[in-house]
């Protein structure tokens, strides 16, 4: 049936799986993606909703570097917020709920119409390597698929177990049965393996339910949205979220049900997120909390069906029935489906290189879950790097790696292979030590020059950002030169109780105030006579007020960041002799051997190495 | 660790001598030096031709702090292979903290230890044969200087700065906490309670740098009398310790020109010796008023060192065991430590037969010998927390610029809560904070945050 060889093939059709592909094929290579169900592409399989804090980044940038997570969001979006809004411009994430079925069906079209692109619905049961190289993949009906590079996302199907109660069966996930042979595969050429859990909440009937009860909790008034292309426009309806608590009472049904808890009862072993606890996790470990805030999801403009978040449990489904019909709105509560949690392989991720392809076999790359990640959009950054680097190594390219003050989605790889993770990775803001420069607005300056750089972002995106960058350059130098007389300006800042001007000054300075905003800004007549003149849209004057009011908290971060450069381009010879570091200590000089970090930099970022033994390295090295 | 930055160190021995040398390494070292150095001939610094020496003055806007000479080595032929400039100082440990400490405040950065020789080991200065101990030198001082700048804070800041280190880590999180967990159901950090945490840091912040301030190192240092008579060799013993040669030592009693009271810095820890006369009973008025002072003097003390000349222990052995047992009962909390002197000359048996003291030391200062044994007997005493200084000293050149540099964020952050500025940016300036204070307690703070934020806050939906 495969008579070719093809230049990558992807397993698995997650969102890691889905943009791995669509990064491979749009990269000119010839790309094979087989997953077990071809119905079941790009699945949420837990809550109907994409971005949020420091998520939002990340399919920001996604989009920039010419992914598609960002376009199929906006097209399948059933409400979008701007999180964080009342804080600094870093913080602002964008939010979107969306339409389940229409997200997957949105996804399948986009990769229909890729080319270079084929499909194939099979388990695939076994990897075909040879000295240390990939040659391709066995299916479970012992067909050989080959190929130069294969990038494995298999998600939570990795000898997945799901747990609900004291009943356990295997599966990938809520009606899907689980993938066998590739981890055994693997750990027989010497990889490491461990096993994660997560968890995801009951679905309910929305016409069950009394939403009269709940707290409503609808979108932005003005909504953005995720991709930075002209192919998709903000909504102009969305649907409402709502939002309800857990009470004494629930609590009381939850820990009745205790004693049956996989959780507790020792039958689930491996480590969950603390960050997105069940529900019984929650009232166990704060007791003292009287209730839980649960936000109860649509999943999507014309099902019936919703999602309840917060309410995350792997109790029997007699005890959730029960306590959910104690929560207010839930009283006649019907079932789609009980929570389950579910318990699967991955490999620590520390086995990993930048480019995401494993240490030990050269051409196999992993993405997603499989890495120990949690999250639709750090497995979708994963795959779009994955599937990008199976394509650039095929080409015989030079590889693409984004740092730490480039991009979220190189905090989140250089995290993963350099500290490695104890429980499935999320990322956070506070993860990324220059996260003023990692914002939303400016991801596509950021990254779109560097996925059109490997040929990925298409022109139209350059010169969409290039013209809003102009324009917004053009905007602050109007700022830096035209001056403000006091008796204009001072009723403005009257209002804002900001002292008043005693003579004239630039605008810029003016500007720089704070409290100070574009909307005060607008107030003067050049300033709005400007914007009108040269048809300034939201984002170019967001991006102005940005590098204006925060120029200072930019300039400082990227000081640091250049710093932190001069030991990123110093790179450690691939057969340094770590052994030679007797001044290092034994545990330090382990983790570097085990690691092998590319760059001194990285070196000082795995936990246990000291700055003095990078100097030490610094010695060695013989710089 | 890239070289980048101009960095200073005391060059010669550390502790007073006739001169001292300063040295200053990086691209930035000459036009670091010449606003602070006034040539006798008016000469600029930076139109000076390399290997030159240049007599002047260092000063501070309108005051002068010494009379100095002043070298140029122009890289790349210098010890470091960058720019370097070489202060020779007059000896005083004063002198030669303000010259440090003018520069700390002005463009440099206090080097670490080994810097130099790491620098001029990646400029190609150095052979590779000594790389090897250039690494041990780094490893052993940094395990080392933490330590050590713990136990120096003992008792007075070390448990406030930790703990400020903690409650404002406590707050960084909670920070983080509004930032990533917006749309969660949790607490906010409360900011006029931070205001007060902030103020709190920067007084103690403050206090320490002050304690910094030369006139302070050498006030504060753990004060330590010694007594003895004349001609026992107290000089010699505290050139000893000094490791140099002082200006007079001689064989004949009262020779030593001023009163000894030098500040001997001991693994970071500073001990003041304050000399004193005997304390032999006599009928003279004056020296009975001598005799008064010697106990006004011990009183001050923290530590008495009694010492004594071994060689002539026979013939004053009771004398000896009368003026020790004052002292004891005078001063029974004090920690006293007996030193048999000169014993290169004798033989210490009888010594060890007739005295029985727990801190009984046999030593010759001439010939160095036993000099250790002194050193780690007074540093026990702050180990074992048999001394309390309170009125904490920052000895340690690093940490008062860390200190600095964590007080400078501090301050930011006081700006930014002022202002109302968001969290994320105020978590710039705590984090860069929370950076210093590791510098000086050696704790790293990267994934701290999080840990914090999962162990106390229920978060997750």
């Amino acid at each position: 049936m495969f008579d070719r060889e093809y230049d990558v093939i992807v397993v698995g059709a997650g969102h890691a799986g889905s943009e791995a592909a669509a990064a491979a094929a749009n990269m000119g290579a010839s790309t094979l993606l087989i997953t077990m169900n071809l119905q079941n592409i790009a699945q949420m399989s837990c809550n109907p909703a994409m971005g949020g804090i420091a998520k939002g980044q990340i399919v920001r940038e996604i989009d920039a570097l010419g992914g598609y997570s960002g376009i199929v969001t906006d097209k399948t979006a059933i409400q979008f917020k701007m999180l964080n809004k009342s804080k600094g411009p870093a913080m602002w994430s964008p939010r979107a709920q969306s339409d389940r079925m229409r997200f997957a069906e949105e996804w399948r079209t986009m990769l229909e119409n890729t080319p270079n692109l084929d499909f194939y619905q099979e388990m695939v049961s076994g990897l075909i390597i040879k000295d240390g190289v990939i040659k391709g993949v066995k299916t479970s009906l012992g067909i050989e698929v080959y190929a130069k590079s294969v990038v494995l996302t298999n998600g939570t199907f990795l000898n997945g177990l799901i747990h609900i109660g004291e009943k356990q069966f295997g599966g990938g996930r809520a009606g899907e049965r689980a993938a066998t042979g590739i981890t055994e595969d693997l750990v027989n050429i010497g990889f490491e393996a461990g096993r994660m859990k997560t968890g995801t909440p009951p679905r309910v009937d929305g016409r069950s339910l009394n939403f009269d009860k709940m707290l409503a909790q609808p979108g932005d008034e003005n909504p953005e949205k995720f991709s930075y292309s002209d192919v998709t426009k903000p909504l102009t309806k969305q649907r409402d979220c709502h939002m309800t608590y857990t009470s004494e009472a629930v609590h009381d049904v939850l820990r009745s049900g205790f004693d049956r808890s996989p959780m507790f009862n020792g039958s689930i072993k491996s480590v969950g997120p603390r960050y997105c606890p069940s529900i019984e996790d929650k009232i166990n470990r704060f007791a003292d909390k009287d209730r839980h805030q649960m936000f109860v999801e649509p999943e999507g403009w014309n099902t019936v069906e919703y999602y309840v978040n917060g309410f995350s449990t792997s109790l029997p489904e007699d005890v959730q029935f029960k306590a959910l019909r104690s929560v207010v709105g839930f009283e006649n509560v019907k079932f789609f489906r009980p929570g389950y949690a579910i318990e699967y392989d991955y490999f620590p991720p520390t086995q990993l290189r930048h480019t995401l392809e494993t240490k030990l076999v050269s051409g196999l790359y992993f993405a997603g879950q499989i890495n120990g990640t949690t999250g639709y959009e750090e497995a979708a950054s994963q795959g779009l790097m994955a599937g990008i680097n199976a394509a650039l190594k095929v080409q015989g390219r030079e590889e693409f790696i984004l740092k730490r003050n480039e991009a979220y989605i190189g905090v989140l790889i250089d995290d993963l292979i350099t500290k490695g993770t104890e429980e499935p990775y999320r990322m956070f803001t506070s993860r990324a030590e220059y996260r003023t420069l990692l914002r939303q607005d400016n991801a596509d300056i950021r990254l779109t020059p560097r996925g059109y750089d490997i040929g990925l972002a298409k022109e139209s995106r350059m010169i969409r950002m290039e013209e809003k960058q102009q324009k917004a350059n053009a905007f602050i130098n109007f700022f830096k030169e035209t001056s403000l007389k006091p008796e204009d300006a001072n009723p403005v800042l009257d209002d804002l109780n900001s002292a008043p001007m005693k003579q004239s000054d630039k605008m810029y300075k003016v500007f720089s105030r704070p409290k100070v905003t574009m909307d005060h800004m607008k107030q003067f007549a050049e300033v709005a006579e400007y914007i009108k003149e040269h048809d300034l849209d939201t984002e170019v004057l967001e991006q102005t007020e940005i590098e204006i009011k925060y120029s200072g908290y930019i300039a400082k971060e990227k000081n640091n960041a250049d710093k932190l450069n001069r030991l990123e381009d110093i790179r450690i010879p691939a057969n340094f002799n770590y052994d030679k570091l007797t001044s290092v200590s034994f545990e330090a000089r382990e983790k570097l051997k085990k690691i092998k970090p590319a760059t001194l930099s990285q070196a000082s970022r795995i936990s246990g190495v000291s700055p003095s033994d990078i100097s030490i390295m610094l010695v060695y090295m013989g710089r | 660790m890239i070289p980048q930055d101009t960095i200073i160190a005391l060059a010669s021995a550390s502790g007073a001598g006739a001169i001292a040398v300063i040295r200053i390494s990086g691209k930035d070292a000459i036009s670091v030096c010449e606003p602070f150095f006034k040539s006798i001939k008016n000469k600029k610094l930076s139109t000076q031709k390399t290997h030159t020496i240049h007599l002047g003055h260092i000063v501070d806007g309108k005051r002068v702090i010494d009379q100095v000479l002043v070298s140029i080595f122009k890289g790349p032929n210098s010890y470091t292979g960058e720019n370097i400039i070489e202060i020779s100082c007059h000896g005083s440990t004063y002198i030669q903290q303000e010259i440090i400490q003018l520069f700390l405040r002005n463009g440099c950065r206090m080097a670490e230890a080994g810097e130099f020789t790491l620098r001029a080991f990646l400029n190609g200065k150095v052979d590779l044969s000594q790389a090897e101990a250039v690494a041990d030198l780094i490893a052993s001082d940094n395990a080392a200087s933490h330590q050590i700048a713990m136990q120096q804070m003992r008792g007075g800041f070390s448990n406030e700065i930790k703990q400020l280190r903690e409650e404002l880590l406590n707050f960084a999180s909670l920070i983080e906490l509004e930032l990533d967990f917006a749309e969660e159901d949790v607490e906010f950090a409360d900011r006029t309670q931070f205001e007060a945490l902030v103020n709190k840091i920067q007084t103690v912040l403050k206090r320490l740098i002050d304690s910094f301030a030369v006139g302070n190192v050498i006030k504060n240092g753990i004060p330590v009398a010694i007594v003895g008579a004349p001609n026992v060799g107290k000089s010699t013993l505290l050139n000893a310790l000094l490791n140099e040669e002082r200006a007079i030592v001689s064989d004949i009693a009262g020779t030593t020109r001023d009163t000894i009271e030098d500040e001997v810095v001991i693994q970071g820890i500073g001990f003041r010796f304050i000399d004193t006369a005997g304390i032999r009973e006599t009928e003279d008025v004056v020296e009975s008023i001598g005799i008064k002072k010697t106990f006004e003097k011990i009183s001050q003390a923290q530590v008495v060192i009694y010492l004594f000349d071994a060689s002539h222990f026979a013939e004053n052995s009771s004398l000896i065991t009368v003026e020790i047992e004052k002292i004891k009962n005078q001063f029974p909390q004090k920690p006293l430590v007996i030193i048999a002197n000169k014993v290169d000359t004798i033989d210490a048996s009888l010594i060890k037969e007739q005295l029985h003291y727990e801190h009984l030391l046999l030593l010759s200062a001439k010939e160095k010998t036993g000099i250790d044994d002194l050193k780690n007997t007074l540093l026990q005493f702050i180990n074992t927390g048999q001394l309390r200084n309170n009125e904490t000293i920052v000895t340690n050149g690093r940490h008062y610029d860390s200190l600095l540099k964590a007080l400078e964020e501090i301050e930011k952050v006081q700006l930014g809560l002022n202002d109302g500025l968001s969290g994320d940016l105020l978590a710039i300036d705590i984090r860069q904070a929370l950076y210093y204070f590791g510098e000086i307690t050696g704790e790293v703070t990267s994934d701290d945050l999080l840990g914090n934020i999962f162990a106390n806050f229920c978060i997750g939906k």
